[in-house]
This record gives C-alpha cells, structure tokens and sequence, in this order.
C-alpha cells in the first residue's frame, strides 16, 4: 500500500470507529438515560412508565413505614410544591437515609403511581445534596 | 509558621516555573537560526546495529546546534528540579500541620480533628479539595524535575521544549492554588475544634489511593509535554518514542494500580457489593487510563517500527486532555457524586478555563505542525502493527462511549435545564460488545509477527486458544446453564484468552526470554484473569437479603450463616453496633465475621463497615443494616465466586507494566556506552 494512502485510509478508520462509537453511544443514550424527576415534574408531566428513572427530593416527616418483612419501606417524597411520590424500597437503605432529608432514588413507576426504588442513592454527609436537588437550597447549605 | 514556609514554597515554585517556561521559550527561539536536520533512525526488531549508529550520527549533530540552547539548558535542567524540591517542600508542610492538627489553618479546621488516628491526619491531607489540587501540582512538579534529573535520550532542543510545556502546564495549576484555592489560608480566631475528616474517608484506602492514581494521572503530562516538545521541534521519530516509553509505562502502572485500589475500596467501604459502579469520578480516571493503554501500545509501533507518528503524538494529547476533563469533573463539583466535596463555580471556572487553554493550545499547535510531522513507514494490514492498530481503533471507541456517557448529562442539563443521569445499563450494553472485541484482538496480537504474517499461520497458532475457548464454552453450557450472554461470553473469552497470553512464551528459553515480554505476557494474563473475575461475579453471585433474630440462620449460596449476637463496641473516633455471624460452608470449620455498623462524631456521620471473608473460590460479604426496635436486624449477605480475580487480574497488569519498565531500562543501559560519548 502506498504511504498517502496508508495514512487516508487509518484517518478514515480512526474516524469512522469514533463516530460509530459515539453514534452508538447516542443510541444507547436514548434507550438508557435515566431522566430525573422532582416530584412537581411528575405532578406536570405525568408518570413515566416502561423507564429507569431517577426521583429525588425531601423524605416526607413520619412518612417512612415497615413492612412486616423488615427489610421492605415505604415512603413519600416531597418537594417545595404539594406534589408527592410514594416510593417503596426492598433492602438496606444508605446510612443517612432519614425523614427530613433529601434522598436520591434509581428505580421505574409502576401504573399506580409508586415508585419502586431498586437503590437509594448514598448521601455523603449531612450537608451533602445531590446536585439534582438544584435550587437555592442547595446552594445555601454546602460548605460556603 | 509552617502554613507561611508552605505559601512561600509554592510561590516560590511558581515563579520559577515561569522562569522555566520563559528560558525553554527563549532558548528554543535562539536556537531555531541554526535548527539540526534529523535523520530518523528506524529500529528494527531487535536494536540493531545500524540504528544505534545513525541514533549516534543523530545526537552527534543535536551537538552542533548552538551554544545559546546549550547554556540555557543547563539553566533550565537545575530549574525544573528546584522547582519540584519546593513544591515538595510545600506538600510536606501542608502534611505536617495536618499531622499536627493546627487548627489555626482554615483547611485544617475544615477538615481535620485532634481525636483521629494518625494514619487519617496524614492522609487527610489530600482527602479534600485544596489538599488534593496541591498534591496534583506538587506530582506535576515531581514529575518534571524527574524528566529534567533522568531524562538523557532526548535531543536537547526537544528537552528543552518539553521541560518549557511543563511548566507552562504547572503555571496555570499554580495560579489555581495560589488564587483561587489556597491550602494555607489562615484562620482567625482559631476554632477549638476541627470538624473532621468525612468518615467515608477514614479508612487505609486513603493513603494509597489518591497518590498513587495521581502519580498516573498526573504523570501522562509528561506525556503531554513531549508531545508538545516534539511538535515544537517537529522532531517526531523512533529516538522519540524511545525515550516517552518509560516515562508512559511508568505513569501507566500507578494509574492502573490507582483504579485498581480505588475499586476495591469503594467495594469494601461502601457496602454495596460492587466493584465498578460507572460513576463519572470513576470514568475520570478510567478515560486516561483507556487513553494510556492506547498511547502505550502506539509507541511501542512507533518505536519499533517508526509507524504511528501523528497518532502517537495525538493520543498523548488526548490522554492528558482526559486527566484535565476528570480533574475537571471532580474538583468542580459539577458531578452527583460523593467525591465531589465542594459545590464552587468559581473554582470550577478556573479549572474550565485551564482546560480549555491547554487542550485547545495544544490541539492548535497539533493541528499546525501535523503537516511537517513526516509520513512514518507503513505496514500490512495482517501484522503485529496491524493488530495494534485495531488494539487502539477499539480502545479509542471505547473512550468516545465513557466520554459520550459522562459528558451527556451535563450537556443535556446546560442545554435544557433537564437533569438526567446515565448509569451502568448504557456503559455496559454500549462499551461491553467493544470491550469483548478488544480482548480477543488482544489475545490473538502477540501471534501475529512484526511488518508482515500470514493470515493461515497466524489461525494456525491461534487454534489452541481457540479450542480450550470452545471447551470453555461446552463447559459452562453443560454445568452452568442460564446464566446471561456477557458473563457467558467474559467466561469463554478469558479462558482462551489466558492460553493465548502464554503462548508467546512456547517452546521458548524461559530464562532468555526478554523482560519485557515477560511483562506483556503477564499483563495480558492480567486481562484474562480479571475478566473472569467479572464474568463470575455477575454470573454466580448469591444474595440474600433478611429481617433476622439472634439465632437465625441465613443460607446464601454454599454458605450458611448464623446471626449470634449484636454488641456494642468503641474505637477510636467512632462507636459501633457490632454483629458477630459465624459462617459454614457444608461440614467445613466455621468462622466469625463481624460487619458494623459505626457512628462518628466528627462530623456526625454513619458508615457499614462490611465484614468480608475471603475464601478460595470467592468472597462471603456481609452488611449490617437496621435493626426495627423489635429485634430484627437486616442482614445482607452475598457470596461471590472468585471475585477477587478482578482485583488479583489489575494487580498483574501493573506488575506486567513494572516488568516491562525494568526490561526497558536494562536494555537501555547496555545501548548506553555507545551513547555516552555524545
């Protein structure tokens, strides 16, 4: 193979194999991004079915309740709005998993409304908010 | 006192890397006038004879280029070095008022307390963001006062450039510590109490981790600043990538060791049984590595065969790109991610502009000087080059998915304000198929022959691997029926993969066989093992998840498990509800493991301490959780076959990597005799 074309045709090939890559990856993206939501985004918009999706907000003060099970949950997320979205969880939440305080959840609606949570997100310290509970908040409680 | 020695240290480094950049720049401006034309030497598979002599012509006529770049040389080798001392010295006094606990430092108060074992003090030190920004600063100093101290193959002029693109590097990290996040702000009055370490943090893990992943992750910019050192000398050749190698291989092997410790940590510590969560602080430093992994092999092509120039030298712009974006995403705190310790903007910014100066400057200076970089030799496309070719093709898709995936969300979030996050379905479904293609380009590569191979004689030597695959294969099909396409095809692979690894060592003198395919050998192998390790782990884990009393006994897997007491206990920062369960596997003897659950004070904080027990065949992990105040307390236990190959896999691609180091420099010091004189 002549040289010219030796280095045109690697160029094509690196490029190519990138482009394919990210392609792939936008494609992937669109089945398997986990969307956010507070719950004044499903009072909007309704809830998402056939999804992972992520929730987020305040645990609801003495929403948290056992099941006979011990190792089952419910509990009710709130955010600044009414809105709420009951969640049910089966395993061992993260440690400062508490009512009062902001929870991160990974996990797809059912038709009814709960939200079945297959992780809780570990929060880091007491004044530690995932980013995605954006707002003032947020910003007002971090380590300024 | 040791807070304003420490200041001074680091201005004092800053300044002379200013002095560094601006004598390189000027040196390198002199000298032009009378700039040496090269021959490229080209190496063949062995060294032979006439390369070593047209590398003597070369250096011989790198002599003649002028007393003015000379002189400067001299200066500017003794700069880099004090340079480090300092910014070493700088390191140090932040280390020893940690130890101390000077509360007096605004950073210490913040994050350090006097009742905390000494281990955590020390290792505090990195464990938040000003700390961890100087540590990174202070590697990068390291880092080029080594090349300035050992580096004696590279053209003087392309040293010189190298040494300038370093500082030039360090400057605008300087600028960072010293504006916008100062390790040795002073507190006034002095708070009786720190408010201690995140205890998530307080753990040995510490004091390896961080250092070690930055050694390599800082160390690819001396990558970094070679490349750019050739693109300003337009020297890019065989010499040049014999000289980059160590220095890559060197930063590959603590990167690799970096990740490797980090996930096991994040295994342990975090308690939640895995090992790789594809959180995007763990995609920052797995991005560099891809790119170094690629980096390393191309140089090896350029080295060997003087094919590669342009893509050499791209991919180890890219790789430092990569440790710039992950320094980026973590130090900024734009992630949802624990190690994102502080939300700041402004720093952010900072960093975000850095970024952008350097990639973009050294992506410009690439794309000017791309055009004299001379055309390398070429090669068939059925060759060890050939092959290597499609090691980095795959390794550079790979990267775009990591890449792709860790930077959507963000783009999204600042586009549409819509907060979204990607996690392992994608990076698995997307970067798993590529990673599977990659292993086997792997394990057939070291078959194939140098410049040309026949494609029947390299199926020919490919056979066996393919056979105990296809063993593997009937095997797991027979016994293990069920389990799902990705560990199936991990299992088939890495089977075949580690017969393939060995096979360049056949029919060979074991005790003759250079070290330095005894390294590739070995970190092959590495791959294999550790991608059965995560074949098995996501193939035949057991888990059991209870509400359980004293006395219970819980089966997971082989194992059962009885729950005989809980207790309190104290250390020394922290309290502790203590579980003791005592395993058995069938009529074997039985054992204790006691998982805990711990309370810190400072900062109030709740951590699991997961009690582990490793057994040949796999782990049995256990988690304390919750107990519901009627005697039931929740137990997750899991039982992991033969998960530790993940980690033991890591650890013998590092050691592949140090066994190729040493054999490099070995071979290097018997060429040196005929260099010296030069």
């Amino acid at each position: 193979m002549k040289a010219k074309n030796q280095r045109l045709t690697l160029l094509i090939l690196a490029i190519a194999a990138v482009l394919a890559a990210v392609l792939l990856g936008m494609s992937a993206l669109k089945d398997q991004a986990a969307y956010f939501y507070a719950p004044a985004d499903v009072a909007r918009k309704g809830v998402p079915l056939d999804q992972a999706v992520r929730i987020g907000g305040m645990v609801k003060d003495g929403s948290i309740q056992r099941a006979a099970d011990g190792v089952t949950i419910d509990f009710v997320v709130g955010d600044e709005t009414d809105a709420v979205i009951p969640v049910r969880f089966t395993g061992i939440v993260p440690n400062l998993f508490q009512e009062n305080s902001g929870v991160v959840a990974e996990g797809r609606f059912l038709p009814s409304g709960v939200f079945v949570a297959s992780e809780i997100l570990a929060k880091h310290d007491e004044n530690y908010m995932p980013p995605e509970l954006a707002g003032a908040r947020h910003k007002t409680e971090t380590l300024e | 006192m040791i807070a304003e020695a420490g200041l001074a240290a680091l201005w004092i480094a800053a300044a002379l890397s200013l002095l560094q950049l601006c004598l390189g720049a000027l040196g390198l401006r002199f000298g032009t006038l009378n700039q040496p034309a090269r021959p490229e030497p080209v190496e063949g598979l062995s060294s032979s004879p006439t390369a070593e002599n047209k590398d003597r012509a070369s250096t011989s006529s790198a002599r003649t280029e002028g007393e003015v770049s000379d002189s400067l040389l001299s200066t500017v080798r003794p700069i880099a070095v004090a340079q480090a001392v300092l910014v070493a010295i700088s390191f140090l006094c932040l280390i020893l008022l940690f130890l101390r606990t000077d509360l007096s430092v605004a950073l210490v108060a913040a994050n350090s307390h006097a009742a905390k074992p000494w281990l955590y003090k020390f290792a505090g030190t990195w464990g938040n963001h000003e700390g961890s920004m100087l540590l990174w600063v202070a590697v990068l100093g390291i880092a080029g006062g080594a090349v300035a101290l050992f580096e004696r193959k590279l053209p003087q002029r392309t040293l010189i450039a190298t040494l300038a693109a370093q500082a030039a590097i360090g400057l605008g990290f300087y600028a960072f510590l010293l504006f916008a996040s100062n390790p040795f702000e002073r507190l006034n009055p002095a708070p009786m109490q720190g408010q201690g370490l995140n205890p998530l943090l307080q753990d040995p893990g510490l004091a390896f981790h961080p250092p070690t992943l930055y050694f390599g992750y800082v160390g690819i910019s001396i990558a970094f600043s070679f490349a750019v050192g050739a693109l300003v000398t337009r020297d890019v050749g065989a010499a040049f990538a014999r000289a980059m190698r160590p220095w890559i291989l060197a930063a590959w092997i603590f990167l690799t060791l970096g990740i490797v410790a980090g996930s096991y940590w994040a295994y342990y510590e975090l308690g939640w049984g895995g090992w790789w969560f594809w959180d995007p602080v763990e995609n920052a430093s797995l991005m560099p590595w891809l790119a170094a992994t690629a980096l390393l092999h191309s140089v090896t092509v350029l080295a060997t065969r003087d094919a590669l120039r342009a893509w050499t030298v791209m991919l180890a712009v890219v790789a430092f790109s990569m440790s710039m974006v992950g320094t980026f995403l973590v130090r900024s705190g734009i992630l949802t991610s624990v190690h994102a310790f502080a939300v700041d903007p402004e720093r952010g910014f900072f960093i975000l502009i850095l970024l952008t100066l350097y990639i973009g400057g050294a992506l410009t200076l690439f794309g000017l000087r791309v055009g004299t970089v001379r055309e390398g030799a070429t090669f068939e496309p059925v060759s060890r080059e050939g092959a290597l070719v499609a090691n980095n093709l795959l390794l550079s898709a790979i990267l775009g998915i990591v890449l792709v995936g860790t930077l959507y969300p963000l783009g999204v979030e600042a586009v549409t304000g819509e907060k979204m996050s990607v996690g392992p379905p994608y990076f698995n479904s997307a970067a798993g198929p590529i990673a599977l293609v990659l292993v086997a380009v792997m394990a057939a590569g070291p078959l194939i022959k140098w410049r040309r191979d026949k494609a029947r004689e390299v199926l020919n030597r490919v056979a066996v691997p393919v056979l105990i695959s296809a063993l593997a294969l009937f095997a797991l099909i027979l016994f293990a029926p069920g389990i799902g396409i990705f560990p199936l095809l991990g299992l088939v692979l890495a089977a075949g993969t580690a017969a393939a690894s060995l096979a360049p060592l056949w029919k060979r003198n074991l005790r003759r066989t250079p070290l330095f395919t005894w390294g590739m050998v070995i970190a092959h192998l590495g791959i294999a093992v550790s991608l059965a390790g995560m074949a098995s782990e996501t193939a035949f884990t057991k888990e059991t998840l209870v509400a359980a009393r004293v006395g219970d006994t819980v089966t997971v897997g082989p194992w059962s498990v009885r729950f005989d007491a809980v207790e309190p206990i104290a250390g020394p920062n922290w309290t502790a509800i203590q579980a003791k369960l005592t395993a058995r596997r069938g009529d074997g003897e039985p054992f204790v493991l006691e998982p805990q659950a711990r309370m810190f004070t400072s900062p109030p904080t709740e951590t699991s301490e997961a009690a582990i027990a490793t057994r040949l065949g796999g782990q049995l992990y256990t988690v304390l959780g919750k107990g519901d105040m009627r005697g039931r307390w929740q137990l997750r236990l899991w039982w992991k076959p033969f998960v530790t190959l993940i980690w033991l896999g890591g650890v013998l691609i590092a050691l592949g990597g140090l066994l190729s180091l040493i054999g490099r420099l070995r071979r290097e010091r018997k060429a040196k005799p005929q260099e010296a004189w030069a």
